[in-house]
């Protein structure tokens, strides 16, 4: 067994009115890939950045211990100096700079403030070969991809010198093949003696890497998992977040599809800057009462893109295409006439498009629909709030009161805000994109028993994922999109993840 | 007591700024020796205030938008001056003139609005811009000097008091009642907000907290009704102050478009996903903006009975310190009517008590800087704990 890098012992933070951490203890071994896993709210980013100095020593209680040595970091600078550097879900990248430039961002190369461009870029070099990224020191990061990004973002924790890596969440925005190199990387690091916290949603990655699994629920440490000597499986995982057996993943549904309610043809869409290239290619689809329908794709393959130039032209130049509702062609070219015509859009970016997050739930939720509670222009309090509080009771959001802050909310009850909103306007046509980004496995489950209950009351849904499974185990039908394109449409009773890659890749040739 | 501390904690940015006015009027009161609550001087207080209460209602909105208007006080003298020049020039009823000039403020905010919102130049830009056209076009309009003066009916938009119906010797008797009706409106309506709330399982502060809090107001409101009426009553702008405050704030707190301007300063993004017409809702904020600069202007060319080349000026700050200190926050979203109207009084309050006390024009700038920078470290301090 070898040696503890890393120990946190009884460690508990308080916020004013929640206990974030309680009494929590955690070690890393040296050289190990130590995952940590949780709920949303479990305390795993808190952890973190008690970790990391982002609470500064004296705002916890507790100790931490650093190869042996107390720490009692104050800032992120101190703990980065002795080797800990964490790397946040959010790319903390400058994108009007250069590659080399944001590796050594706080850390430049020279002296007495002057910098010394050729020694930096030939460290560079080095560093971006040990990531493996192929791309020139002098690219700017706003033309790099975000999986690249991230492998900047990891160059730079080796700049530093890194001895213990901390991850949130790195692959929650990346493709598969992505987070495979990514997840070889922190195995070449394991290799090299350095150690890595993972934090990550995606349990499939974990079980494949991590040789520990700590998890926590409710601010406090359940268990640790040794991945070498245990057998575990992502069932025992969830079992040990959630604290109790989670049977289905995907709650079942009666389908019972009726006439088709919306449909889009040739539908074309330019993007807005590069004015050359199309977003969105001869598009056709539909979709009917009752029904869910997926759309599958990789990274860009556009399917944010087409769902807001459907929804009022809210992206994209030069749109053309007819929409179609029960047949009927309709004028969707504003968001005003898109939401009159019962279409929704609730965004895969809820804190940048979907919340007013300093603003209470109730106002957030009321606000795509406010002719519904008010007259002659003046809001009706009482009905606004009683019909809030209906929606809350329906979607189970968890807070105090409606008059609750949406910023202070857990990113799956932020995302039963946005969906309530769009409940509220009484929308029939409901895309969804990315409704279950970043939220852990309960509330992913709650997320699709909303879904149902919608499809059922005859609703129809079009579901944008990246997530294949759970695209295979909601949907009744899936469009598989590739550049742009639609390049299949199938049964999801008949679909498999191979065989809708399978589409992908057979494009992208 | 623990209820009360909770609750002042709780409310701290709601109640803090009402806390510091009455702290700086009882040190002036102190410093100036009892001159500042003389009757004639809060008179005084709220006509020299007038207008800036009256631009931080529009600026609110801006503000709260996220934007900023730094031609207001430019505009406010060019309407100034437009107006002087229709009356004393051309002869215009002064009726006619003020309509006219009101419309122009529309126009001049239209304006601004349109390169703001339609075009996208950045608020600061356009309206620094706005800011240099409109003291330039009030030069060329006055051709350089001051123009007055004005009809007798056209000052009293300023300058006039209310009619007395009771007509008692050196004592405003009318003033009093109104004072009184107000109050019995505050805690009637303090009373239904209350039950319904209740009704409604809002949050309310204890019974005994709220007898205090109105026991409070009312004081304050007839004791200052008191004071008006042993001068000469209530000054004619301060029935305009009201009408405008209690518009606003209905506005902004129960209206579907109040709610909107919220949610766009917000989060524009989410605002316009969500059907929110943000283009038109921003440039309409400016529309607002320019009607009550216009406004603003016509008072205090009233006040001085002259349009000058001079007038209004640095007016921009003073009301955008108002809305800030009043609470309302730089990144838009937050902010309350009440809140700006508080600031402004504070600002006037300062001027007037430091005007008093000798202090010169040098220091007073820079001890009002002074505060606004206190009050939004209060305000990001506050906001932090909350978060």
């Amino acid at each position: 067994m070898s040696d503890v890098i890393l120990e946190m012992r009884n460690i508990t933070k308080v916020f004013p009115g929640v206990k974030a951490l309680d009494d929590v203890s955690f070690s890393v071994r040296e050289g190990e890939i130590h995952a940590l896993v949780g709920e949303n709210g479990a305390g795993k980013s808190t952890l973190m950045q008690v970790l990391s100095g982002v609470h500064p020593f004296g705002s916890y209680e507790g100790t931490i211990y650093f190869k042996g040595k107390e720490c009692q970091f104050r800032n992120i600078t101190q703990s980065e100096d002795v080797g800990l550097v964490i790397i946040h879900q959010e790319l903390a990248l400058v994108p009007f700079l250069s590659i080399v430039e944001n590796l050594f961002l706080g850390n430049e190369q020279g002296k007495n403030g002057i910098i010394n461009w050729n020694k930096a870029v030939s460290k560079s070099e080095g560093l971006l070969e040990k990531v493996g990224l192929d791309e020139a020191p002098a690219t700017l990061v706003k033309d790099l991809g975000v999986g690249k990004q991230q492998l900047v973002e990891i160059a730079k924790a080796l700049a530093k010198e890194v001895q213990l890596l901390i991850l949130d969440e790195p692959t929650a925005s990346l493709n598969d093949s992505d987070s495979e190199k990514l997840l070889d990387l922190l195995r070449q690091f394991r290799k090299n003696g350095i150690s890595s916290i993972l934090i990550s949603h995606k349990l499939g990655e974990v079980l494949k890497v991590a040789d520990s699994i700590t998890i926590l629920r409710d601010g406090a440490t359940i268990e640790t998992l040794d991945c070498n000597t245990d057998e575990i499986t992502e069932d025992r995982i969830i079992r040990g977040m959630v604290g109790r057996d989670l049977t289905h993943r995907f709650p079942a549904r009666d389908v019972k599809i009726g006439k088709k309610i919306f449909e889009v043809k040739d539908w074309n869409v330019y993007h807005p800057l590069q004015e050359e290239r199309k977003v969105s290619d001869d598009i056709n689809i539909y979709v009917r009462e009752g029904e869910v329908v997926g759309v599958a794709g990789l990274m860009g393959a556009g399917r944010t893109e087409l769902a807001m130039s459907i929804f009022g032209r809210s992206y994209g130049k030069n749109i053309s295409g007819s929409a179609y509702k029960y047949g009927e062609e309709i004028d969707i070219s504003t968001i005003q006439k898109a939401i009159a015509h019962g279409i929704a859009y609730a965004t895969e970016d809820r804190k940048a498009y979907g919340l007013v997050l300093i603003h209470t739930i109730k106002d957030n939720i009321s606000i795509a629909n406010l002719q519904a509670v008010s007259q002659y222009g003046v809001i009706e309090d009482p009905k606004e709030l009683s019909m809030v509080r209906e929606f809350r009771d329906m979607l189970d959001i968890r807070c105090s009161s409606v008059l609750q802050l949406a910023l202070n909310l857990s990113g799956g009850n932020q995302q039963k805000v946005v969906l309530s909103k769009w409940l509220f306007a009484n929308q029939d046509i409901l895309f969804l994109d990315e409704p279950t980004r970043g939220i852990d496995v309960g509330a992913k489950y709650e997320i699709y028993t909303i879904i149902n209950q919608l499809a059922s009351e005859g609703k129809a849904i079009v579901l944008l994922s990246s997530e294949l499974p759970e695209l295979l185990g909601i949907c009744d039908r899936i469009y598989v999109m590739s550049e742009g394109k639609i390049v299949a449409e199938m049964k999801a009773s008949d679909a498999t993840q191979e065989k809708v890659m399978k589409h992908i890749m057979n494009h992208t040739r | 007591m623990k209820t009360l501390l909770t609750f002042l904690k709780k409310n701290v940015r709601d109640y803090g700024i009402l806390i510091a006015l009455i702290v700086i009027v009882v040190f002036f009161q102190n410093t100036t020796n009892g001159i500042l609550l003389r009757p004639i001087n809060i008179t005084n207080l709220v006509l020299q205030n007038s207008y800036i209460v009256i631009m931080a209602c529009g600026m609110l909105l801006v503000i709260v938008a996220g934007g900023i208007d730094l031609s207001v006080g430019s505009v406010a003298a060019f309407i100034g001056a437009v107006a002087a020049v229709f009356m004393v020039r051309y002869n215009m009823h002064w009726f006619l003139a003020i309509v006219l000039s009101l419309i122009l403020g529309g126009f001049i905010g239209a304006f601004q609005g349109y390169w703001i919102s339609y075009a996208k130049i950045p608020a600061f830009i356009v309206t620094l811009a706005g800011m240099l056209i409109f003291r330039g076009l009030t030069l060329v309009m006055l051709q350089g000097e001051a123009v007055g003066p004005f009809a007798v009916p056209f000052q009293r938009l300023s300058s006039g008091f209310i009619p007395d119906i009771f007509n008692y010797d050196g004592f405003h008797a009318t003033t009093v009642l109104i004072g009184v009706i107000f109050s019995i409106l505050i805690v009637v309506l303090d009373l239904y907000n209350r039950t319904k709330q209740k009704k409604y399982g809002f949050e309310v502060i204890p019974f005994y907290l709220m007898v205090v809090k109105n026991l409070l107001i009312v004081g304050a409101v007839l004791g200052l009704c008191w004071l008006m009426a042993s001068y000469k009553g209530l000054p004619t702008v301060m029935i305009i102050l009201f009408v405008l405050i209690i518009l606003y704030s209905f506005v902004t707190s129960q209206t579907v478009i109040g709610r909107r301007i919220y949610a766009m300063g917000g989060n524009v993004k989410a605002a316009m996903l969500s059907g929110v017409n943000t283009e038109r809702l921003y440039f309409l904020t400016f529309v607002n903006m320019g009607v009550l600069a216009a406004l603003a202007g016509l008072i205090v060319a009233a006040r001085l009975n002259v349009a000058t080349p001079k007038a209004g000026d640095g007016f921009e700050l003073d009301v955008i310190a108002a809305v800030f200190i009043g609470g309302a926050s730089a990144t838009g979203g937050i902010g309350k009517i009440i809140g700006a109207v508080v600031g402004a009084f504070m600002i006037g309050v300062m001027n007037n008590g430091m005007s008093i006390m000798g202090i010169g024009i040098d220091w007073q700038q820079a001890i009002k800087g002074i505060v606004l920078l206190l009050a939004v470290l209060f305000d990001v301090y506050s906001k932090k704990r909350i978060t």
